[in-house]
């Protein structure tokens, strides 16, 4: 096996294993924990794959960022650390059956999509190429996405607003 | 970059890391505290540590061995993994940042971990995960001094991270790269502090808030909250939050270096040893201001991130790129 497959596969059971704790801890502390080794895992598979730049930002934005406004709220939020939260309910049955019928579905449409091989080499240098991208053919995917997300800040603020008026 | 066999890379790795920790146990963490101690003792009219080895220069070696030796104690009701693991976490992430410094030049090339061509970007990374152990630690501990830390630490490690963010895309783009070495080799006539002097303030600015020191160090502030998040460690684990905290320090001064100071550049004497007068020298400021300047309270502490250096750091961002791109055309 060669080292990018043995890489892989740690990688692979990094994410797995931690998910699974994500979403069965009864602890959502630990669960946000959690999120930690399994984003970190996502991030050596772009490194993999030549994605640098793009691991480099998911490290800086949801491993250093995302879990730490989740950890943040899950701190300021009364009554929600500590406690033993119920992670199942009766319709556990149901859901195991959707999710095994979904994954069931990606398995055979994996197996049926003739899979591209990478025409051409890869760029040893990407920053450059995805400004270019976010700036060019996608700018208005870019701006929409700045819009939506200047409209949340300013309804965060708003919101965090009003108790100061009460 | 030369392919390797990939056991040969995991090996190179392995001695990387060990390279990299014991240089920084040493030369940040233990002579820092040294230093620490001998700088504010002189600032105060006092003499600081003397009775072990000659100027008592092997005292935090003794204060090591000592803290080897502690008892763990864990708190009762803890959560005993978090506890645990918020430990490895804090010094890991300081530590991860020394890959992309490059510490001098030798003839076979600059004397760098690994020059990463995003690495810039790495670093902002790497040091951004140092808050999510120092939240598990405020946390994990169940007591209200650490949660408390924890919760400060986490307003305004996030808040800082913005301004030191945008002075890194500021100098990347004077530079016209993210990579360590070219913005060294950049600064061969010119430093940046000299182009960039707003830029190098905002970042001493935002890098003494963003390692938790005086007069921002209100996650570990004594007189409210004993130490902060670290309050209920004890023995190594206590040693290794020094070493995270000091390992951090260095890092942020060591790229200070790198992006104003011009790295390893300077005549006469060798590379390294340059780069060793400019590291210690920002240092020295860090404790220097640690020592003159009293605390901040937390509503001007998280103020002054939002509603100064971010926009001061965006507006001179915005003046770089128009010179930047005036300059291409």
């Amino acid at each position: 096996m060669s080292g990018e497959a043995i890489a892989f596969y740690v990688l692979a059971a990094i994410i797995l294993a931690s998910g699974i704790v994500v979403v069965s801890s009864p602890n959502l502390v630990h669960s946000a924990v959690a999120l930690v080794p399994a984003l970190l895992g996502v991030t050596g598979v772009y490194i993999l794959l030549n994605a640098e730049f793009l691991a480099g930002i998911q490290v800086l934005i949801y491993a250093g960022g995302i879990t730490v406004l989740i950890l943040f709220v899950i701190m300021l939020t009364e009554g929600g650390t500590g406690l033993r939260v119920r992670q199942r309910n009766e319709q556990a049955p149901i859901a195991a059956a959707v999710a095994a019928a979904v994954a069931a579905l990606f398995v055979a449409l994996a197996g049926r999509t003739p899979w591209a091989q990478g025409a051409g080499t890869l760029p040893s240098y990407t920053p450059g190429a995805i400004g270019q991208s976010f700036l060019g053919p996608n700018l208005l995917l870019f701006e929409s996405t700045s819009v939506v997300l200047l409209v949340t800040l300013v309804g965060a603020i708003m919101i965090a607003r009003k108790e100061d008026d009460a | 970059m030369g392919v390797m066999p990939w056991y040969l890379e995991a090996l190179r790795a392995v001695v990387g890391t060990i390279v990299i920790f014991s240089g920084v146990a040493v030369v940040a963490a233990m002579f820092g505290v040294l230093l620490e101690r001998k700088i504010s003792g002189w600032m105060q009219s006092r003499i600081g540590p003397t009775h072990v080895g000659p100027r008592g220069l092997l005292q935090t070696v003794a204060d090591t061995i000592k803290l080897l030796q502690k008892e763990y104690i864990v708190p009762q009701n803890a959560d005993a993994a978090i506890f645990a693991s918020a430990v490895v976490i804090v010094p890991l992430a300081a530590l991860l940042d020394y890959v992309v410094l490059p510490f001098g030049a030798t003839r076979w090339g600059p004397l760098i971990f690994r020059d990463l061509n995003i690495g810039v970007l790495y670093f902002a990374a790497t040091s951004s995960l140092i808050v999510v152990g120092i939240l598990m630690a405020g946390w994990g501990s169940n007591n209200k001094y650490a949660l408390l830390g924890g919760l400060r630490s986490a307003a305004q490690m996030v808040s800082y991270e913005i301004p030191i963010g945008l002075v890194l895309i500021t100098i990347s783009l004077l530079a016209g790269s993210l990579s360590t070495v070219t913005i060294v080799n950049m600064q061969t006539h010119l430093w940046f502090v000299v182009s960039q002097p707003i830029s190098f303030l905002i970042f001493l600015t935002a890098a003494t808030a963003e390692v938790n020191r005086a007069p921002f160090d209100l996650v570990e502030a004594e007189s409210e909250l004993v130490a902060g998040y670290f309050s209920e460690y004890t023995g190594m684990r206590f040693a290794l939050f020094q070493l995270g905290e000091y390992g951090e320090m260095f890092a942020m001064a060591a790229l200070a270096v790198t992006l104003f100071l011009g790295g390893w550049h300077g005549p006469a004497l060798p590379s390294v040893v340059w780069f060793l007068i400019k590291l210690y020298a920002l240092v020295f400021v860090f404790m220097w201001v640690r020592w003159t300047y009293p605390r901040f309270r937390i509503d001007q502490l998280l103020g002054f991130s939002w509603k100064v250096l971010i926009p001061v750091a965006l507006l001179n961002l915005v003046v770089t790129a128009y010179f930047v791109t005036g300059a291409h055309r």
